[in-house]
């Protein structure tokens, strides 16, 4: 059973924002899926190696040559962008000096 | 000429003997669009004049005298979480409602080059996560054999438009069995691709080292033809391999169709199991062998699963702050833009997922979590390495239930998660798997899941094939 705290720490770190009543929901809910990835206990894999893709594959790399994008897909970007000066995109300060 | 009656061969012909146009197929099928999305609601956004601009394409082309493309004319439809340039692609979120795509997925430009045409972006679970097409941030689509019932998920929409006749095939893509299962429930075939075997550039990540884009058609012939069209090494996806096709001399009577006990067990619905276990015996009167054999890591595949993709998904939906695209809040500093951006932009099973896996992922719960979860991947992938060394392929349920009620599972999440216990270990360990209609309860659909080795989609094909005429 993870505890609010935890909850709201994990939402944090993942930057969620979580209503107070959605708070005991989400801990509800967490605590009954970890606890169903408690069963991976039970096997033994000491000596196995982790997959990490099903295809082996190493270092797939490509010539560092830049490739020009389209205009218009370019434009396109700019436009999705929230905010923008000069095609730009705006953005709060990062760090700020109290 | 009815939409409902045609194939992509029916389409190639008739567009040569002259019969029909393409633009009065895109016409037909715009059609039939609006004939069954008031009950279905199978799309977000319908693209008539993409589509009919690719049928005059085609149109010009074959007046010229040209050699029709492997899809031409063919009405496609996309799931909602391909890019398809210049169309809204909202992957089911509220983040991306007014998101349009800058450009297409490698997977959209090569059904734009082989002629095939777009008629709209299909609904899913929000960022692809669950089995109902429920959690789409837009309301839910509907079985289109039982408008009270779901149509699977996660490419619910993608599924209910061929089922219906609103498209001939479409694509969809597959975590965890969000091709398959709804393939199942709609009574279609759905295949879900060896991991690399299709690119995965411009589609919207959900779990990287589970996801791939895979086709959904009335006939085993259609989606292989898109799956030709569709597959191949992409310089954009380092993880994408060229895969050879096979051309397997495949006599059924020389077929050895593993049986696991495992996808068997307790949990799989009686009228379910009888469908599927009568569905195997017709191989098995056609001359084909049958091996019972075990997958003893089976029952770890389900938590492992949801470990890998929620970690995996905590991480890819990173992405959406509201800084570059999507739902943008105000807020006095950075972090309040992030945290109201994304309190309001994603839903609750979307969140619950980014938990799990910040939760797994965080220091003193990773080596718990995700790398065990890893391993037992390892594992998984060795039960099948041994199955292989007897059998050929590897036939179960692709559902252990039904096609279920609209609200019957929304209150429980744990009990939609169970819905994927026979498909994740097909993703997991990056194998092809395909949904076969294999009956109806009632007219309830049910799907034969069939496994083969990686990049044996040949196999896959020929089974089948073999199924439709048995």
């Amino acid at each position: 059973m993870i505890s609010k705290e935890q909850v709201k720490h994990i939402a944090k770190l993942a930057r969620l924002q979580l209503k107070e009543e959605e708070v005991a929901r989400y801990q509800q809910d967490l605590s009954q899926i970890l606890d169903y990835f408690g069963i991976l206990r039970e096997v033994n894999t000491k000596d196995v190696e982790p997959m990490t893709h099903s295809v082996k594959l190493e270092s797939v790399s490509r010539e560092d040559i830049p490739a020009r994008e389209r205009p218009e897909v370019i434009q396109r970007l700019i436009q999705l962008f929230p905010a923008a000066k000069e095609g730009f995109l705006k953005v709060k300060a990062i760090f700020s000096f109290k | 000429m009815s939409i409902q009656e045609l194939s992509i061969e029916k389409i190639r012909e008739g567009l040569l003997k002259k019969e029909f146009s393409a633009t009065e197929i895109a016409d037909a099928a715009l059609k039939e669009i609006e004939q069954w999305e008031p009950s279905i609601r199978a799309f977000l956004t319908i693209t008539p004049e993409l589509a009919r601009q690719q049928a005059k394409a085609v149109d010009e082309n074959i007046a010229k005298g040209q050699n029709p493309p492997l899809l031409a004319g063919v009405p496609c439809s996309v799931k909602d979480a391909i890019l398809v340039e210049g169309v809204r692609c909202t992957a089911g979120s509220r983040m991306l409602e007014n998101f349009v795509a800058p450009y297409d997925a490698t997977v959209i430009k090569k059904i734009k080059g082989a002629g095939g045409m777009i008629v709209g972006k299909t609904n899913i679970d929000e960022f692809g996560m669950g089995a109902s097409t429920e959690n789409s941030a837009f309301g839910p689509t509907r079985n289109p054999w039982d408008s009270e019932r779901v149509p699977g998920g996660s490419s619910g929409g993608s599924a209910a438009s061929v089922a219906a006749g609103e498209s001939i095939v479409s694509l969809g893509e597959d975590t965890g069995g969000s091709i398959r299962q709804p393939a199942s429930f709609c009574g279609i075939v759905g295949l879900k691709p060896t991991y690399g075997a299709v690119s995965r550039a411009g589609v919207i990540a959900l779990a990287s080292s589970l996801d791939q884009v895979g086709p959904f058609a009335k006939t085993v012939a259609d989606a292989e033809i898109l799956f030709q069209v569709i597959a191949g090494k992409d310089p954009a996806d380092s993880t994408s391999v060229e895969s050879e096709i096979q051309n397997s001399k495949f006599e059924i009577r020389n077929l050895r169709i593993g049986v696991p006990s495992e996808y068997f067990g307790e949990g799989l619905d009686p009228k379910v199991e009888e469908l599927t276990r009568g569905t195997i015996q017709k191989f098995q009167a056609a001359g084909a062998k049958i091996v019972e054999l075990t997958l003893p890591h089976t029952k770890y595949a389900l938590a492992a699963y949801y470990v890998i993709n929620t970690s995996e998904a905590s991480a890819n939906l990173a992405r959406y702050d509201g800084i570059r695209y999507g739902l943008s809040k105000d807020a006095d500093d950075i972090l309040g833009a992030y945290l109201s951006s994304r309190g309001e932009g994603l839903g609750a099973e979307v969140k619950r997922r980014i938990m799990l896996g910040t939760y797994a992922l965080s220091a003193g719960y990773y080596d718990a979590y995700y790398l065990k979860a890893q391993k037992i991947r390892t594992l998984l992938k060795q039960d099948f390495e041994t199955a292989f060394q007897a059998v050929d392929v590897i036939m179960g349920p692709v559902s252990p239930i039904l096609p279920f009620a609209l609200g019957e599972k929304t209150n429980d999440p744990l009990a939609m998660y169970l819905a994927d216990v026979y498909t994740v270990p097909v993703n997991m360990t990056g194998l092809p798997g395909i949904s076969l209609p294999a009956g109806k309860v009632g007219n309830l659909p049910v799907g034969l899941q069939v496994i083969a080795p990686a990049f044996r989609e040949d196999l896959l094909f020929r089974v089948g094939k073999t199924l439709e005429n048995l």
